[in-house]
């Protein structure tokens, strides 16, 4: 079993003696007996590693990961590549063991990494101000509604029905704390129709650039609702194509929010993955989690440090902006070496790949009969395709000949508007760059098999 | 006797990393690059052949410009700017820096869990879900609890889970109530939840012994308090040996109890919150079960609870299916998803390893130790820093420098700065608020006697230091990467990015 315990049995009787005790029991002696466990807990005795890695061994065999699928599924988790050079820096036990920088004196290189990973993220965003990082981005988002609602003493939230159905299933989840009521402005052919909903009294109108479905919609009009409502707006984002996009910034983005998975964490299984979060300086007062500042030492040398915490839960407690106190600063630290890693031009490329790709993808698989895109809007990275069977029977079908073919629309909607009739038939396709020609041929000659 | 013994802290502090680290965008080259990617035969077209032109960025984000080898140079001067627990003693109190076995890291990078997309349809995850399955089912045990979700990022995700599930139980009983019961040393997320739960704080004092005021709870209760939030052993490390009556008095007034797991490495294997009467769980399980902690992330929050609220839990939950394998089911009255996915994945995989290595005897070790270690040290070093409460501590060990401060105005926070050029990582000053210049400890199961004996000896130098010379404790530290910052500079000039400190 484990042996990460230092004392030998003599020094456990000297330190015990040294206590005045004569066994680990004296030192719960005041907790009621009523209450002590008498047996022991039920579960399996302790094991030796090699053991314990024949455990993980059983479970891992009956997984299909990426080695064993090729991966057209995407849906807010995308199959990037994670060069060998970001896995060994963001591995460094230094990063990884680390605690919450309370003590910047000894954790300088956390706080400037995450300094360096806030400016990739403005920037991205086309905002002044990010955060040291959330949990995911379905969670950014709810710190988004939040922080809207504080700022305009509202309570409704209207949402794009493009917006990622599990982030719309977590903000409703999370409204019924707050009392937030949402309302959901539909899709037509991909694009939402905010005239279908009333905006009126909205303290956030929630887009997101591009939808999930991949249309990359006019953030114009979203953004004239939300300043006719006098609403703060969210616009939730793919920091992949933020990089051949306009910002959301640029289109007027009071918060943005996405999902950094894409940034050099690997897919696992959906966490713990990497929520971005940034804002205009009007709302600072208002940001939820850390944020690192620089400054100086005592000797005027430059240092950087947590900073405007008073907004945080450890010192306004209740009246704080957000409850957030551990995040998943370890994958902005990755993040912060993956864009240092790809650069201005490499993130571009990899953009554009995804973006090229995705189009020769699905102008190949529209030419299969009974195959075509479920909306005819223009979409980035990802597109909807209607397929003549039901998604979740071609995924388990493809997934035969070693293929991820994508999300079934209807299975990511669950109860939550799909923003497409007939979901069920629909396919989330989603290519990235490391998808290559090959590949996708393969995927239309086996998707052709099951269709014609 | 003396333990001392080389090797026993991180005195290679003074060599750590002195020389100030240029930003990434200051070490930049225009043209300089590093990326490589996979070759695909897919021809790129100019993007306005795919994209409305009026979509189109006019010219490219800034990020940086280096080399792969620049690029290694900086990130690991940074890390050794960077103590951690793989470094030294990390005895930060409510923290739970114990060591992270390496063997759990191999867990979490096997390709077979950390490249599975999370939308796998659950037929080709059956190894993912038996794991969650698995999970929970050691979580419950370990807690006394019926069910669990495993979905919540972090602790804080965790607790307010747990008052939406508070708030589903009353309110399918028709019965809306307004307020949520806080002892006056709780972690600052207990009352920020609450506020998010849509509920009222009311604060409780704690008694002379550091213990909820049974007294001022029965003063507090009353029909509308839905709830109160506990942490046993508390946030001064002392187990709240009333807890039956306190359960009883809440429940009398038909209120659940919410036990904030931050201090569960006390108790492992010796008590559980179940037995004590707790209807709802949290478990750090970056604390307790010993998954790194990234720097301050990620975590990972399950929330456990009694039979009366496993309706309510969060959706889909991996379980075993009646045919045999395991399914995504989402329970009846659930309150809905708490996580873009299926929580943090990989953190709760190796959770499982680290449970599975200990099993019901390893983990009861764990807490044995830990609290073996929190007394000694307690006891080792009272003569000059003495205990707040005089009572016997679980897992960490809450003393004041008040007399440090009467007699030579050194406060905790300089005690905390000296310790870093001992080679030690500061405890966790000025929390609880409830004592005066509080230090606390938690020197966690994984630290030897040596190791503990050389924190006591570093200690009894500084408080020698505090008497003949309190300027340089003042001082202190000098030979950390950076010395004390201007705090109250970085919130009044704010520089969060690069642009902002006008080196774009």
């Amino acid at each position: 079993m484990a042996n990460y315990l230092p004392h030998t049995e003599s020094e456990v009787q000297e330190m015990l003696a040294f206590l005045g005790m004569n066994s680990m029991d004296d030192l719960f002696a005041h907790i009621p007996e009523s209450l002590r466990i008498a047996g022991g807990l039920n579960l399996a005795p302790g094991r030796s590693e090699p053991d314990v890695a024949d455990q993980i061994a059983h479970y891992t065999s009956r997984n299909k990961s990426t080695n064993d699928l090729v991966c057209f599924a995407g849906g807010g988790a995308y199959d990037h590549e994670v060069p060998s050079v970001v896995r060994a820096l963001a591995s460094r036990s230094e990063f990884v063991t680390a605690y919450t920088p309370y003590q910047p004196e000894v954790a300088q290189g956390v706080l400037q990494a995450i300094f360096e990973y806030q400016t990739m993220i403005a920037r991205l965003s086309g905002l002044p101000i990010a955060n040291a990082s959330l949990y995911d981005a379905a969670t950014a988002l709810v710190e988004a509604v939040n922080m809207a609602a504080g700022a305009t003493k509202r309570a409704k939230l209207v949402i794009s029905a493009g917006v990622h159905p599990h982030w719309r299933q977590v903000v409703r989840t999370f409204a019924r704390g707050t009392g937030h009521e949402l309302v959901v402005a539909p899709l037509r052919d991909g694009v939402t129709d905010w005239s279908a909903v009333n905006c009126d009294g909205a303290a956030a109108v929630v887009a997101s650039y591009p939808n999930y479905l991949g249309v990359v919609e006019d953030m114009a009009a979203a953004r004239h609702v939300a300043t006719a409502s006098g609403a703060l707006f969210v616009v939730g984002t793919d920091p992949v194509l933020a990089s051949i996009l306009k910002t959301p910034g640029t289109w007027g983005a009071d918060i943005v929010v996405g999902e950094g998975q894409p940034f050099g964490t690997p897919l696992s299984y959906g966490g713990p993955y990497l929520g971005l979060f940034a804002c205009t300086e009007e709302q600072i007062r208002r940001l939820p989690g850390r944020l690192v500042g620089e400054t100086v030492d005592v000797d005027g040398r430059r240092a950087f440090v947590t900073t405007l915490r008073a907004r945080e839960q450890d010192i306004r407690r209740e009246k704080a902006t957000s409850n957030v106190c551990t995040n998943q600063t370890l994958m902005a630290v990755g993040a912060a070496i993956q864009l240092g890693y790809l650069g201005t031009e490499g993130l571009r490329d990899v953009a554009e790949r995804c973006v090229a790709g995705a189009h020769y993808a699905a102008d190949a698989l529209t030419s299969l009969p009974g195959v075509e895109l479920a909306v005819t809007a223009p979409f980035g990275r990802e597109f909807a395709l209607r397929l003549p069977i039901d998604a979740s029977i071609a995924i388990a079908a493809l997934a035969d000949d070693g293929i991820l073919a994508g999300l079934s629309v209807a299975a990511l909607a669950g109860d939550e508007d799909a923003g497409v009739n007939d979901p069920q038939n629909v396919l989330l396709v989603s290519v990235t760059e490391k998808r290559t020609r090959r590949e996708i041929d393969a995927f239309v000659v086996a998707l052709g098999k099951l269709v014609k | 006797m003396t333990y001392a013994a080389p090797g026993s802290r991180a005195k290679s502090a003074p060599l750590m990393g002195r020389d100030t680290e240029p930003t990434l965008f200051e070490m930049s080259v225009e043209g300089r690059r590093a990326y490589q990617l996979r070759t695909t035969d897919i021809d790129v077209k100019p993007m306005g052949a795919y994209l409305p032109v009026e979509h189109l960025a006019t010219q490219p984000v800034k990020l940086a410009a280096v080399s792969e080898r620049d690029l290694v140079a900086h990130f690991t001067r940074l890390s050794h700017r960077q103590f951690a627990v793989d470094l030294g003693m990390y005895p930060l109190g409510s923290c739970t820096m114990k060591y992270n076995p390496k063997f759990c890291d191999t867990v979490a990078n096997e390709p077979g869990l950390a490249k599975v997309h999370p939308g796998t349809p659950a037929h080709l995850t059956q190894g993912w879900l038996e794991i969650l399955v698995d999970l929970e089912d050691r979580l419950c045990e370990i807690t006394g609890m019926a069910a669990a979700t495993l979905q919540p990022a972090a602790g804080a995700a965790g607790e307010l889970t747990g008052l939406l599930l508070m708030r589903a139980y009353h309110e399918a009983r028709g019965d809306a109530r307004r307020r949520v019961i806080i002892p006056d040393s709780a972690h600052g997320t207990n009352p920020a939840s609450v506020t998010l739960g849509g509920y009222e704080v009311t604060t409780i004092p704690s008694d002379e012994r550091g213990l909820v005021d049974v007294e001022a709870l029965k003063g507090a209760l009353g029909p509308d308090v839905a709830g109160i939030m506990l942490t046993n052993p508390n946030t001064v490390g002392l187990f709240e040996e009333e807890i039956i009556e306190i359960a009883g008095l809440v429940h009398d007034v038909g209120g659940l109890l919410y036990y904030d797991g931050a201090n569960l490495n006390a108790i492992l294997g010796v008590v559980r919150p179940g037995d004590m009467g707790f209807d709802i769980v949290h478990m750090n399980l970056h604390k307790t079960f010993a998954t790194p902690h990234g720097g301050g992330g990620p975590g990972a929050g399950p929330v456990a609870v009694a039979a009366h609220l496993a309706e309510y839990l969060p959706g889909p939950r991996a379980q075993r299916a009646d045919k045999g394998g395991f399914e995504w089911t989402t329970p009846a009255s659930s309150i809905g998803r708490v996580h873009g996915w299926h929580g943090n994945a990989l953190v709760l995989a190796r959770a499982l390893a680290y449970i599975e290595v200990h099993g019901a005897e390893g983990l009861t070790a764990v807490a044995h130790h830990a609290v073996l270690n929190a007394n000694w040290l307690k006891q080792r070093v009272a003569a000059i820093l003495p205990a707040a409460y005089d009572r016997p501590c679980m897992h960490e060990a809450v003393l004041t420098a008040t007399p440090w401060k009467k007699a030579n105005d050194v406060r905790a926070l300089d005690v905390a700065k000296r310790l870093m050029e001992e080679g030690f990582h500061a405890p966790t000053v000025y929390f609880p608020l409830i004592v005066d210049e509080a230090l606390m400890f938690e020197p966690t199961e994984t630290e030897s006697l040596q190791s503990l004996e050389a924190l006591a000896l570093a200690l009894e130098l500084i408080h020698a230091e505090s008497l003949t010379n309190p300027e340089f404790l003042h001082d202190a530290p000098r030979t950390t990467p950076v010395r004390r910052v201007d705090e109250a500079r970085a919130a009044r000039q704010l520089m969060a990015t690069e642009d902002a400190a006008g080196r774009s």
